[in-house]
């Protein structure tokens, strides 16, 4: 296969979807995390800012899972193929939580009745929890690995999905979130509600340190071939170490009111967190627990070198651009939240 | 019901609701960008409340648009893995371009639009709607362009066989400007600038029959028009060069438009039909020769119909083919003529005069959208068996670990969501509407603030 500044294409291509996702994990993750805090605000008017702080940003958030899904489409359609219909029923609640969530942040405004409001508040903070949940759900389950046979085809039951692993990294990745999107709000709040927030980033970050730990002690233990490559490679261990430290200051940096900083620090936990799934899972993609000849690799499962290099291609223009339109948009909508006529 | 045909039911419907709004938000982005530009040149405050309004309408049908396009995104995958693991490699790219170049640059712009009008000035927010109409070209081009290669395949080989069989791509531009792409994406654009520009006359019509607002109105009305009448008229051709297309490269398609039978013989043109399938004929109303005169510009050269292929290779729901390929067509004149006979009225000055007029404008939103719809449907059935024309056929092209009560689940779910989805929209798109382009008419606004300020 040919060959990139020594990199095969393949592996390239890995590291694009690798890091699209992690953008897509840190730009969505704290607006579903502001979603799963919505229903700790009481008031009407906390609730219009909490909703307005994401408001101009996470539909754009949302397309980096849309340019997530179409990456994986085009450089391992097997994968693709593979994982969506394996998954078929979750995936399809997960399509109709995407929905309800658009709407709910959409249709609430529309109507000043005080039981609309509730039920698209309720229907807002579910759907966005549960979101986060089963992209963990997902993840879980692409690190432990399926029963594929040699077409890609998934032989396993419909509930196959819940298994405890995969559930412990779905609350994981619910916590994380709900760090993540509390410290955003911090940003973006005044007053009594960021008084309150500054609360839950405290209560959120302690939740996310526990399920972290909980989850690293059971991989540990239960799946090893999770940490082969860190034990192996000890001068990985940096990463995990990092990792630590970066939590361990957004507490610090929340009490001295650094709050971008603090941002930027949750920003690299998510990060950190995906590069060591990336560099455990590589270079494997879907493993198959039937039989590791049917394991799906970077190498085995990849599009043509042709069309892998078109690919790239577009990546190297796209990219830059759309990370240019996100800017100009955080850029835009700086600064705490105003109401205005326009908003939700 | 078997998992091929819920699939295949299950897949109409999901695109087919998504495909309400898209039009909509491309159509409406093109007049937006009209009215702002006539703002930014005439700075008359009146197009200003004039964009604003529509903008607030946009962004409902586009978070519509948004939930349900992603949806389709995942449907290959879930659905379809077959044919994702024999496609991926040819459009799979154009597919990551879409989200890359298109969706990227809509959704970037999108929050500068409906929220920016306080935060920029006026000349950086009419960029802003300029890359949000651009982006959602975008995509149409890539999305169609994709659907275009399935319909016309070019630039591929197909390595592998049987279960592993997939196509490869050897030649990129090939693939884009395959044979069909050009004119169905320009076909598709149209459409859309039809459904954007009736919507924005359907509204008009509507205030003008109840005095409201009329010189806000009669404005919007005059914009959408030109916008609508060379929109009608070029679909005409547009709509003309596809069907020669269609002619050259998917013959079998092009009979079961016109529901001709004979395996090779001149062939007409209907104007209303019945396609009678045991009997392997059309009965209706026709123009002899027609067919053969519009695809070859004489009377004599014979066509090959349908029985001219093995019926395994013909298309199965020939009705449905006939039939909406044959509304498409006539909603297409029906446009041109109401187009035509507005612009003439204004012409003589008589425009806002006729009441039953603007009455038939308010409700003339439906038939662009029913067009598109049919459109598709004639270009989408008629295209079956195959899934990618002469190479995947669709009971080939499924997901191997998917069962039909999993489909069936799904489909399930999906219509009572989409039918919910669809309830509101409508009350609320109609509530906007009532409400009208201006802050004076919410009398009670600050009352229902404090009311739902209370819990
Ligand atoms: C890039 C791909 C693509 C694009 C842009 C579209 N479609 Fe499509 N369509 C397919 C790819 C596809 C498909 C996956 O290839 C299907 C599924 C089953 C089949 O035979 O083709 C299909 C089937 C399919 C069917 C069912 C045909 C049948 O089973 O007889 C309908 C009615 C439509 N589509 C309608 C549409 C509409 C209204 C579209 C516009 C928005 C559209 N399609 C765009
Ligand atoms: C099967 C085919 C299709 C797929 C997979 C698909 C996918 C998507 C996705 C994922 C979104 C949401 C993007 C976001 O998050 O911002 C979307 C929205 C959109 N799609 Fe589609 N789409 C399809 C068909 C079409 C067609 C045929 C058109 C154009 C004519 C189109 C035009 C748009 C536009 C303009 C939007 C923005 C939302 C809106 O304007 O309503 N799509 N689509
Ligand atoms: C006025 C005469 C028209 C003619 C001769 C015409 C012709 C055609 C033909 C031949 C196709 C099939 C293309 C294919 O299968 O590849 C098609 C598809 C389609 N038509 Fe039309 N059309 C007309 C009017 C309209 C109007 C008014 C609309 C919408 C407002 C419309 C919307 C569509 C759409 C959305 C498709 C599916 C996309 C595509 O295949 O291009 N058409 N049309």
């Amino acid at each position: 296969m040919d060959t990139f500044l020594g990199i095969d294409y393949a592996t390239w291509w890995y590291l694009v979807i690798g890091a699209v996702f992690t953008g897509y994990a840190i730009l969505d993750g704290f607006d579903l995390g502001a979603g799963s805090l919505h229903l700790f605000f009481k008031k009407e008017e906390s609730r219009r800012i909490a909703l307005n702080a994401i408001g101009p940003v996470w539909d754009g958030n949302e397309v980096w899972l849309v340019i997530g899904g179409g990456t994986l489409f085009s450089g391992f359609p097997k994968v693709y193929a593979s994982i969506f219909s394996a998954f078929y029923i979750p995936f399809m609640l997960f399509l109709t939580m995407l929905i309800f969530r658009a709407i709910s942040i959409e249709f609430r405004s529309k109507e000043p009745m005080k039981w609309w409001r509730k039920t698209w508040d309720i229907s807002y903070c579910v759907s966005s929890t549960l979101l986060g949940f089963s992209l963990g759900i997902i993840l879980g389950n692409v690190l432990l690995g399926i029963p594929i046979d040699a077409q890609g085809n998934f032989t396993g039951s419909t509930l196959y999905f819940l298994n405890p692993y995969a559930i412990m990294v779905g609350i994981t990745t619910v916590a994380l979130f709900m760090m993540h999107g509390a410290i955003f709000l911090v940003m973006k709040t005044e007053n009594r509600l960021y008084a309150k927030l500054t609360i839950l980033v405290k209560h959120s970050t302690i939740f996310f340190v526990i399920s972290i730990l909980l989850l690293s002690f059971y991989t540990l233990l239960y799946v090893p071939h999770l940490s082969e490559r860190i034990r192996h490679n000890s001068w990985m261990f940096i990463i995990p170490i990092m990792m630590v430290l970066s939590v361990a200051n957004i507490t610090r940096l929340i009490a001295k009111r650094k709050y971008l900083v603090a941002f930027m620090c949750s920003s690299l936990t998510v990060a950190l967190l995906l590069i060591i799934v990336a560099i455990e899972l590589y270079p494997n993609l879907v493993i198959s627990t039937l039989d590791p000849a049917y394991t799906l690799t970077v190498q085995n499962a990849s599009s043509s070198a042709k069309s892998l290099e078109i690919q790239l291609m577009f990546v190297a223009v796209g990219v830059p651009l759309a990370a240019a339109y996100t800017g100009f948009m955080f850029w835009t909508f700086r600064g705490k939240v105003k109401l205005d006529e326009m908003s939700y | 019901m078997d998992v091929e045909i819920l699939s295949r039911i299950q897949f109409a419907f999901t695109i087919s609701f998504h495909y309400i709004y898209p039009p909509l938000s491309i159509g409406l982005g093109l007049c937006m960008v009209a009215m702002e530009g006539l703002f930014l040149r005439t700075g008359n405050k009146m197009y200003e409340d004039m964009t604003r309004f529509f903008t607030k309408i946009f962004a409902l049908i586009f978070g519509l648009g948004v939930a349900t396009g992603i949806v389709m995104e995942f449907e290959f995958g879930t659905n379809w893995a077959t044919y994702s693991k024999y496609v991926g490699d040819v459009f799979g790219s154009a597919l990551a371009a879409e989200g890359i170049f298109a969706f990227a640059l809509e959704a970037g712009f999108l929050g500068v639009l409906v929220f920016g009008w306080d935060r920029v000035k006026p000349a950086t927010h009419f960029f802003a709607t300029i890359m949000v109409f651009l982006g959602s070209m975008f995509s149409a081009i890539w999305i169609v362009v994709a659907n275009s290669w399935q319909q016309t395949p070019r630039g591929y080989r197909v390595v592998g066989d049987g279960l592993e069989a997939r196509a490869e791509i050897t030649d990129f531009w090939a693939m884009v400007f395959n044979p069909s792409s050009i004119e169905r994406v320009s076909h598709v654009w149209v459409g859309s600038f039809l459904a954007g520009s009736f919507l924005v006359l359907s509204i008009s019509a509507y205030y003008i029959r109840k005095n409201k607002h009329l010189q806000f109105s009669t404005a919007a009305f005059r914009i959408a028009l030109v916008i609508a009448t060379v929109s009608a008229l070029s679909q005409l051709f547009i709509g003309h060069k596809s069907a020669e297309v269609v002619a050259e490269h998917q013959p079998a398609k092009l009979a079961a438009f016109e529901g001709h039978f004979d395996s090779l013989a001149v062939a007409d043109m209907y104007l209303v039909g019945w396609i009678d399938k045991k009997e392997e004929k059309t009965i209706g109303l026709s123009i002899p020769k027609g067919l053969t005169f519009l695809t070859h510009q004489d009377f004599t050269t014979p066509i090959k119909g349908l029985k001219g292929f093995p019926v395994a290779d013909r298309p199965g729901a020939l009705n449905i083919v006939f039939q909406s390929y044959h509304i498409m067509i006539t909603i297409g004149m029906v446009l041109i003529g109401l187009t035509l006979y507005a612009c003439f009225l204004w012409y003589k000055g008589l425009l806002f005069q006729k009441k039953w007029l603007m009455t038939v404008f308010q409700f003339s939103v439906l038939l662009p959208q029913l067009a598109n719809q049919a459109g598709w449907f004639a270009a989408e059935t008629g295209r079956q068996p195959w899934v990618v024309y002469g190479l995947l056929r669709t009971s080939n092209a499924l997901s191997k670990s998917v069962t039909a009560n999993q489909v069936l689940f799904s489909l399930i779910l999906f219509t009572l969501v989409y039918l919910l989805l669809f309830i509101l929209f409508i009350y609320l798109l109609n509530k906007k509407i009532l409400h009208g382009p201006y802050k004076a008419d919410v009398v009670h606004r600050p009352q229902q603030e404090s009311m739902a300020d209370q819990f």
